[in-house]
């Protein structure tokens, strides 16, 4: 009995295991609270504030996904007051972000990728930003229903970081949910990226503002697959918006096997996005799993078997090309003239067969691996 | 050592420095005496007793809070009371050395008061002058008496043995007594000392962490770097007390980098602690072990946030994070951990040396014992003051700051720093404690207080304020990060008489937006100086937004400077001391201001000579005045 809280969120009665917090026992309820920095992956931050609740006999207005669930909690979601609070903070949050697409009067008539000619700076429209439609802020910004922003948004001006390979980084559009910042140092333990600066001035970036590369950054891509906004974004598939249709499939380079969400369009991956539901990589990848897969659509790929004769390659057929391999493995002596080497670029599946040739046809112990790529 | 061997040994120091019949000389110095010229009085004294050959003691003191006419030296000679002289420079340095120590002429005219028995004609007692009479001295009771660098000094008044007395006791004794004694957290919030204790030491885990906060980051608050440098021995009592009642074996004292002298003394008595057993393993023979590091901070006025400073002890960037855990349950690297402020801790130690009656018979019911605070403004006297809870404002901006600088009006007292309020007039009578100041839409916060003349525009002063908050926030949270930057650029443009009509209520809303939207508390009260201007100040903020007109005449964009034809003698001082040669006029010219050209600098209006009078400041009007300059007596 101990381990389990019973609180009631605006009327429902939901029971939670120690150390959950508000915001997971409002979503076992089936019960929406908007937020930007919550992440699943991450400890808790609380800087966004439109997770914000009323709890009895708590003063203010606690954060849920801080505030861990206790039994009898009497949690209350959506009051007016509440969502006057959250309409107030996401506000503030826009005047650091462009946003007329979002409260432009002609919103219903605007499907989501029509090119508007009229109403919305070229520079400030969701239809031109890499992350359209797929957007947090631009989801959070809708369920809040804002008509209207009085208070003046004024663009950082900064120029797009550019000088690295595989992501851009376009802090304009940064909201500091301190996303990046939280996946590269609790989940990676890299730390490339931290919060700079105080005040208004603050921003995620690099130390003294140098380039990823020299800023022992691995590329593995967690912080863009983090980011709610077009902040951090692939530079490959960068204008590719939404996918036809998602694919799950095992990384091809090494033995690890992570799995991957590959986005495809167009027969094409636009994107990849490591799962985060399942083992052995829990939503994180590498540099080769995130940016890597590129080789698959690439015209120097190797298609079929290729047999090299009078030094010059000829394509081949399956059948051809076994019998040459069997052929030549077979005259040489078990034991003692092969040894294997096999590549991480196939599966554990794969490797273990390699080694099953090696000692059971082959006889021989001389087995290795390149172990990574 | 135990400590009756302990205190016997400083006794017996003492008395033997008593009774060498040499002349002792204390100056204050500390940064606020050292920053008035201490140091060259001190190098002085020093000089001139070799030179002449003589022998006395010279001590560098703390500061007795007389700031405003610091330096301080007093001169103690046997069978005589101790002399204070103030505003010492070094001549006079060098002439009461030759009046009083050579001659024994004790100079009564260059005297501030004298303390201890005798007395000398025309000189008062030094705690009956006006600044000092109402105060009651328990967080500052040995700054400026004592050698900070001297251990026995602090043992002879009654030192460490409320440390002695704790250790007799159990932890849970200790608590109760801190109950009894009221004390609430002089750091801003106003928590009881004793029900936090309790937390920490009922929480679970090892080792558990006592924390000092001497991050002092509000500005024109100073009231911790004093005694640090004061009476460093005060603080370090406190928090072995303090560790000894929560079960801590391991300290921290975060302070900032800016207080270098602060950390030398704090470095100077952590050293001879440990000589005398007073710190390290087995304190005083007892089972009670602690051990202290300073962490030197980078003066950010946001790790004084509890949980920022902790972020920032463990090598992290100092922002807060949202409680619960609270430190009690999950603090510095995870375990229990306590934090109090350098006030509250000088203060344990005085109440385990008296008793928690003792020091609860001060103050009012709810808020006990005294508060220190920090002068500042327009008051004649500034200085580090310590009065008892409960005291009418008035007392303390009139009787002990002597009334508004030059007899002008009294217009508003801002209490608790950027994240208090400004208290209009008809509030000078309200008593000064926890419960009357948040009722009034202020806060005691850490104890700062800055006065604000008729001179004074609180516009421009909430402006101020916020413009601090807003640079000082860690941004991570909205509402602190966004909300302060959105009202300060509201009141920017007010000040520059750019205001529009709906301005104050868009203010408000905004303002409550920040206040209950944000992460901690620096956010949470950046809104009330602004909050409580709009309050007590409504006319004021108005006559800015409708009529582009500043009452205080400090807003530039809203104040001209004309030179009044009728009287400008074309004496040309004005003319020549303009740094932007924005005065037109010449010999038998009378001077005019190019309006497109002035900086509103002011500078004409301070030199022009009094007995003409001819420059004035307006805001709001305009006044008629030639384009060019006229022959001197065209204008009848
Ligand atoms: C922005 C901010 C700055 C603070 N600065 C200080 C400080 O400089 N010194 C301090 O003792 N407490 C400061 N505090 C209060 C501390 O968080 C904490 O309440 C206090 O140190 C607890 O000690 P006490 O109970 O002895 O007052 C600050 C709080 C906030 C929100
Ligand atoms: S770059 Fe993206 S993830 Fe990082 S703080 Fe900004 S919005 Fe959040
Ligand atoms: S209120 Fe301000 S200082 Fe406090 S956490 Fe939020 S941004 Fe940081």
């Amino acid at each position: 009995m101990m381990d389990i809280a019973k609180l009631t969120i605006d009327g429902k009665e939901v029971e939670v295991e120690r150390g959950a917090t508000v915001l997971d026992a409002a979503a076992k309820a089936d019960i929406y609270i908007p937020t930007l920095c919550y992440h699943p992956d991450l400890t808790p931050f609380g800087a966004c504030r439109l997770c914000l609740v009323e709890i009895e006999n708590m003063r203010g207005f606690p954060p849920s996904c801080t505030t861990p669930a206790t039994d009898g909690m009497v949690v209350r979601t959506s009051t007016e007051q509440l969502q006057g609070l959250r309409q107030g903070i996401m506000q503030f949050i826009l005047t650091e972000h462009p946003h007329p697409c979002l409260t432009c009067h002609r919103l219903e008539h605007c499907k989501p990728f029509d090119i508007c000619l009229r109403h919305v700076a070229v520079t400030e429209r969701c239809v031109l930003c890499p992350k359209n439609e797929r957007c947090e802020l631009q989801q959070v910004a809708r369920y809040l229903k804002l008509s209207e922003i009085t208070l003046p948004y004024e663009s950082r001006e900064l120029p797009i970081e550019r000088g690295d390979p595989f992501f851009d980084r376009d802090y304009n559009l940064c909201i500091l949910c301190g996303r990046c910042v939280r996946i590269c140092q609790e989940v990676r333990g890299l730390g490339v990226i931290a919060f700079t600066f105080r005040g208004h001035q603050a921003l995620p970036g690099t130390a003294f503002g140098r380039s990823l590369k020299d800023s022992d950054c691995h590329f593995c891509g967690a912080c863009v697959d983090v980011c709610p906004t077009g902040a951090l974004i692939e530079r490959a598939g960068r204008w590719y918006t939404l996918p036809e249709r998602e694919v799950v499939t095992t990384c091809p380079y090494c033995g690890v096997g992570c799995q991957l969400k590959l986005e495809i369009k167009d027969e094409r991956i636009i994107r990849v996005i490591p799962q985060r539901d399942n083992s052995p990589n829990w939503g994180q990848a590498c540099v080769k799993g995130k940016f890597g897969l590129d080789f698959v659509h690439s015209p120097e790929r190797l298609t079929s078997p290729l047999i090299k004769e009078n030094g010059q390659f000829r394509e081949a057929t399956w059948d051809e090309a076994m019998d040459i391999v069997t052929g030549k493995l077979s005259q040489y002596q078990r034991g003692t003239e092969f040894a294997a080497i096999s590549s991480a670029k196939g599966t554990n599946e794969e490797n273990y067969l390699v080694q099953k040739l090696a000692r059971a046809v082959m006889g021989t112990n001389h087995i290795d691996h390149c172990a990574r790529l | 050592m135990t400590f009756a061997e302990i205190r016997e040994r400083a006794v017996a120091e003492w008395e033997v420095m008593e009774r060498s019949g040499k002349p002792r000389i204390l100056v204050g110095a500390a940064t606020c005496g050292r920053s008035a010229g201490a140091l060259d009085v001190l190098q002085t004294i020093n000089a001139e007793l070799a030179k002449r050959n003589l022998d006395a003691t010279v001590i560098q003191v703390g500061c007795i809070g007389l700031c405003y006419i610091e330096p301080i030296v007093e001169i103690a000679k046997p069978d005589r009371p101790r002399i204070f002289y103030s505003g010492v420079n070094a001549d006079i340095a060098v002439q009461l050395i030759e009046d009083y120590l050579v001659n024994d002429n004790p100079r009564p005219d260059l005297a501030l008061g004298a303390l201890g028995e005798g007395s000398l004609d025309g000189v008062p007692q030094l705690f009956d002058l006006p600044m000092l009479q109402p105060q009651v001295r328990v967080t500052l009771r040995n700054c400026g008496f004592i050698d900070p660098e001297d251990t026995n000094h602090y043992v002879v008044r009654g030192g460490y043995s409320g440390l002695a007395r704790a250790l007799q006791m159990t932890p849970e004794q200790v608590i109760e007594e801190m109950k009894k004694s009221g004390l609430r957290g002089r750091g801003g919030a106003g928590f009881p000392t004793g029900t936090k204790w309790e937390f920490c030491h009922r929480a679970v885990g090892t080792p558990k962490y006592l924390i000092c906060n001497a991050d002092e980051g509000d500005p024109g608050a100073f009231m911790d770097r004093s005694v640090l440098e004061g009476d460093p021995h005060a603080v370090l009592e406190g928090m072995l007390i303090a560790a000894y009642a929560i079960g801590a074996s391991e300290g921290y004292i975060y302070c900032r980098a800016e207080y270098p002298l602060a950390l030398e003394r704090l470095d100077i008595a952590l050293r001879q602690m440990k000589e005398l057993g007073l710190l390290g393993d087995n304190i005083l023979g007892s089972d009670f072990s602690f051990h202290i590091k300073v962490k030197e901070g980078a003066g950010a006025f946001v790790c004084g946030e509890e949980t920022a400073l902790m972020a920032s002890i463990e090598g992290k960037r100092g922002m807060p994070r949202p409680r619960p855990p609270f430190p009690a349950q999950s603090g510095l690297w995870g375990k229990p951990t306590n934090i109090n402020n350098v006030e509250t801790l000088a203060n344990v130690s005085a109440i385990l040396e008296r008793g928690g009656d003792w020091y609860a018979g001060y103050g009012t019911e709810k808020s006990k014992g005294t508060k220190t605070f920090a002068l500042a403004g327009k008051v004649t006297r500034t200085g580090l003051i310590e009065v008892p809870m409960g005291i009418p404002l008035r007392q303390i901006i009139y009787d002990i700051g002597g009334g508004i600088v030059g007899d002008k009006a009294f217009k508003a007292v801002q209490t608790g720093g950027p994240s208090g309020g400004c208290l209009a007039t008809d509030l000078l009578d309200i008593s000064v404690d926890y419960e009357s100041l948040t009722a009034a839409g202020s806060i005691m916060g850490s104890g700062g207080m800055i006065v604000l003349d008729e001179e004074s525009c609180v516009v421009d002063v909430a402006r101020y304020f916020l413009d601090f908050t807003q640079k000082e926030s860690c941004g991570k949270c909205v509402p602190c990060r966004v909300g302060t930057k959105q009202m300060l650029d509201i009141l920017t443009r007010i000040t520059r008489g750019q205001g529009q009509p709906g301005d104050m209520d868009l203010l408000l809303s905004l303002g409550q937006t920040v206040n209950q939207g944000s992460l901690c508390a620096l956010g949470g009260t950046a809104p009330n100086p602004v909050l409580t201007t709009i309050r007590y100040f409504r006319h004021e903020y108005e006559a800015h937004i409708n009529q582009k007109r500043c009452p205080a005449l400090v807003c530039l964009d809203l104040i001209t400077f004309y030179i009044l034809p009728d009287k400008c003698q074309a004496c040309m001082i004005c003319q020549r001391s303009c740094p932007v040669d924005a005065i037109k006029g010449g010999k038998k010219l009378i001077h005019v201001i190019d309006q497109s050209k002035c900086v509103k600098c002011a500078t004409c209006y301070e030199v022009c000579p009094e007995r003409f009078s001819a420059i004035v400041k307006v805001s709001g009007e305009t006044i008629e005045v030639p384009e060019e300059p006229i022959p001197l007596g065209a204008e009848e």
